[in-house]
């Protein structure tokens, strides 16, 4: 116990010394929260519309406003022809095409049915999808009012059957109240993972490693006396960052607190053993901040902070559930927006045990004290 | 050959070595690039399809059934559970085991049938709001699909359907946006981050002193140093390009000389970054986060390759002017997916020319042959 006492205040005298590297670790992650969420912002508003509007009459001009009045969408252009709208596309002016076909109102009226015709841009994935999803939905409210509405005679309206949605836990449909939790996790990571895998490294370097390698301190002590300090710095740090995400985008977790510093405390042995492991198998520092970049990358990657896990095909997703970034993420999210308690996160808490085990075996028994 | 010109062979030569002796940090320079690209071009995609669904059946007639089957049948939705309690929705949205729950009411179908109108509700769990939005409208169109087939009589008016077609880019992939991205990120992180710390590496260990009292001239010690990284460079460009050719069937649709010509002054402009960084810093773990945090952060924040610079503020839309790398990702999305020429990014080139001159001269300019 003594022993650790020792290398722990040594540890700390080496991070505080280090002025430039504690300004580093504690300043970037925060500037960085403030400026991911407004830069990682899929929330999708000002859809530039490209009419193609064959059919001058009030049902077409209606369906326009409708268009228009929604907020979605901004009306780029009119134009006379498809080849005129899909120049604007070409030209990116314009991200959705709405062709109104000729006699529109006319043979609706006559024949009971029209379709419209919709082309997207889908080199934007996002914007194309939720833009023909927005479209879809007024164009088809707009036809359901039209036919109850109708006064034509002897048209009695067929069945209808109403949707009622509601969205729940984020009403507003608040992209950044999704964003900033999942970010935060992700800095965490980054804090814990880089630090711990530079800090024995250095070492190994500077050549002190065999300083103490040659002391009676045991295998495991140091690696104890390693973990203890970045593990306090991710706490400071995910802390700093909660009252970052509270103070600039009014996030406030739903949930327990004490249950996310219980399974972040954890989730952090997990990370430090991945950054001990990397440190373990590196000489140089180089090495170890380009191995380290390279899984973290994955992870961030892998994790489902921009893209859906369900919609990776299936040897993704398994990828996906071998990375721990995922589970921090999914727990953040899950206590954070929904306010889920203890027994929902089980089974993650449960996964970031065996990580945590599984890294940390893996460190102390690949860390040779013999070079 | 001049006996400078034969020094600065061998001082290469000495880089090489150092390099190529480092088997897993050239593993990893290989192997990211590679691996990014199968990641992106196959695991990610913006597609919604296989989401968790949950359904609340309180009718349990026909009628739902028949929807129930319908969204199963879809390859939107992957049915989880029929719960027969609205109590158990929060529950499964609380531990993340579905995105979506359909309620039918009691009387669903015999409310369809006396009344000519029944609701259905649709509550979606909205902590992710671009999923919801779409899979909320997924389920309309199935039970609008339903209801035209099955309810509406032939001689229902006033039907207005629609026909949707995604251009360019049909099943939703990201390969047209990342490939530039990837060029980007990986050139940036083996010119600025390479090039940086082993050079401070030298003036760590102390073997920059000697280099310096030698007769050669610093700056050819310094040049010396680029040019492996270079040829790297190099290299990882035109594996990103065959695998995106040859593996995503993403074609270079401009010329590729042009692609390559511009490749390399990207290539000349990070190195100088490189240098600057190197000029300035003093230890290994400074520069490492200076061009972590300096370089590769602004380059995956503001080339556009992952977030839309569009959605961002103005005063974001402005810095994103600084960062070198959004100007050549614009340039490969202007080459290699739009096929146009020179005279479409000549301005971009002459900004990367600019930004590469200016820290070329403002290093050799803070070079100090003293270390001390």
């Amino acid at each position: 116990m003594r022993t650790i006492i020792f290398l722990l205040e040594k540890e700390f005298r080496q991070i505080f010394r280090n002025k430039i590297l504690l300004a580093i670790i504690l300043l970037v992650p925060m500037v960085q929260l403030v400026i991911l969420p407004l830069t990682a912002n899929y929330e999708v508003k000002n859809i530039h519309l490209s009419v193609v509007n064959h059919d001058n009459s009030s049902y077409a001009r209606e369906l326009i406003n409708r268009i228009t009045a929604s907020g979605y969408f901004q009306l780029t252009s009119v134009e006379h022809t498809f080849t005129g709208a899909l120049a604007n596309v070409e030209s990116n002016s314009a991200d959705l095409v709405l062709e109104i076909p000729a006699n529109f109102e006319k043979n609706l009226i006559r024949e009971s049915r029209q379709t419209l015709f919709v082309a997207a841009n889908a080199i934007n994935g996002v914007k194309a999808g939720l833009g023909t999803a927005y479209l879809n939905t007024i164009i088809r409210d707009y036809s359901q009012e039209l036919r109850l509405s109708s006064t034509l005679s002897g048209a009695a309206p067929g069945s209808v059957i109403e949707m009622v949605p509601s969205n729940w836990y984020n009403p507003y449909m608040n992209y950044q109240l999704f964003m900033v939790p999942g970010i935060l996790a992700i800095l965490v990571t980054m804090i814990g993972g880089y630090m711990s895998a530079l800090n024995i490294v250095k070492e190994k370097e500077a050549g002190t490693i065999e300083q103490i390698n040659v002391t009676p301190i045991r295998k495991h002590h140091f690696i104890i006396g390693k973990l203890i300090p970045f593990w306090i710095m991710g706490l400071v740090t995910f802390t700093l960052g909660l009252v970052i995400g509270w103070l600039v985008y009014g996030v406030v977790p739903a949930g327990s607190l004490a249950l996310l510093y219980f399974f972040l405390a954890i989730y952090l042995l997990a990370v430090l053993g991945i950054g001990l492991l990397i440190s373990t198998y590196t000489e140089t520092q180089q090495q170890a901040m380009f191995i380290s970049f390279f899984f973290i990358m994955i992870f961030i990657l892998m994790s489902g902070l921009f893209t859906s896990l369900d919609s990776m095909p299936y040897w993704a997703r398994v990828v996906s559930r071998l990375n721990p970034v995922t589970y921090f993420i999914e727990v953040m999210r899950m206590v954070v927006l929904k306010g889920s308690g203890l027994r929902h996160i089980l089974p993650h808490l449960g996964v970031v045990i065996v990580f945590t085990i599984v890294f940390n075996t893996w460190a102390v028994i690949n860390y040779k004290k013999t070079s | 050959m001049s006996k400078g010109g034969q020094q600065f062979i061998t001082f290469i030569k000495k880089e090489f070595a150092h390099v190529l002796r480092d088997r897993k940090t050239l593993l990893i320079l290989f192997g990211l690039p590679v691996v990014q690209i199968l990641i992106f071009g196959f695991a990610l995609s913006n597609e919604v399809k296989n989401s968790r669904l949950l359904v609340v059946d309180h009718a349990r007639d026909a009628v739902s059934g028949a929807i129930i089957a319908k969204i199963e049948a879809s390859h939107y939705f992957d049915l989880k559970k029929v719960s027969a309690s609205t109590h158990e929705i929060e529950d499964v949205f609380k531990a993340g085991a579905a995105q979506v729950a359909v309620v039918f009411p009691p009387g669903f179908g015999s409310d369809l049938v006396h009344f000519n109108h029944a609701a259905i509700q649709v509550i979606a769990d909205a902590s992710d709001p671009n999923t919801a939005n779409t899979l909320t409208n997924y389920l309309a169109n199935i039970v609008m699909d339903y209801q035209t087939a099955e309810l509406a009589r032939p001689d229902t008016p006033l039907q207005i359907g629609t026909q949707v077609r995604m251009l360019y880019n049909p099943q939703l992939k990201g390969a047209h946006t990342f490939v530039p991205g990837v060029m980007a990120l990986v050139l940036m992180l083996v010119c600025v981050m390479m090039t940086a710390v082993s050079i401070v590496r030298e003036k760590e260990l102390g073997t920059m002193e000697i280099l310096l009292v030698s007769p050669f001239r610093p700056e050819l010690v310094i040049l010396s140093k680029a040019v492996p990284y270079l040829i790297l460079s190099l290299v990882n460009v035109a594996s990103i390009l065959l695998l995106s050719v040859f593996v995503l069937d993403l074609p270079v649709r401009g010329s590729v000389p042009l692609l390559l010509a511009e490749s390399t002054l990207f290539i000349i402009t990070s190195l100088a970054l490189g240098l600057f960084i190197s000029v300035r810093a003093k230890t290994q773990e400074t520069a490492m986060l200076v061009s972590m945090m300096g370089m590769l952060l602004p380059t995956l924040l503001f080339s556009g390759f992952m977030f839309p610079i569009e959605n961002m503020p103005k005063v974001l839309q402005y810095i994103s002017n600084v960062v070198p790398a959004k100007w050549y990702y614009n340039m490969v999305q202007s080459i290699m997916i739009k096929g146009l020429g020179f005279e479409a990014i000549w301005k971009e080139t002459l900004i990367l020319a600019g930004t590469a001159l200016l820290f070329l001269v403002v290093s050799f300019k803070k070079f100090n042959i003293r270390l001390a």
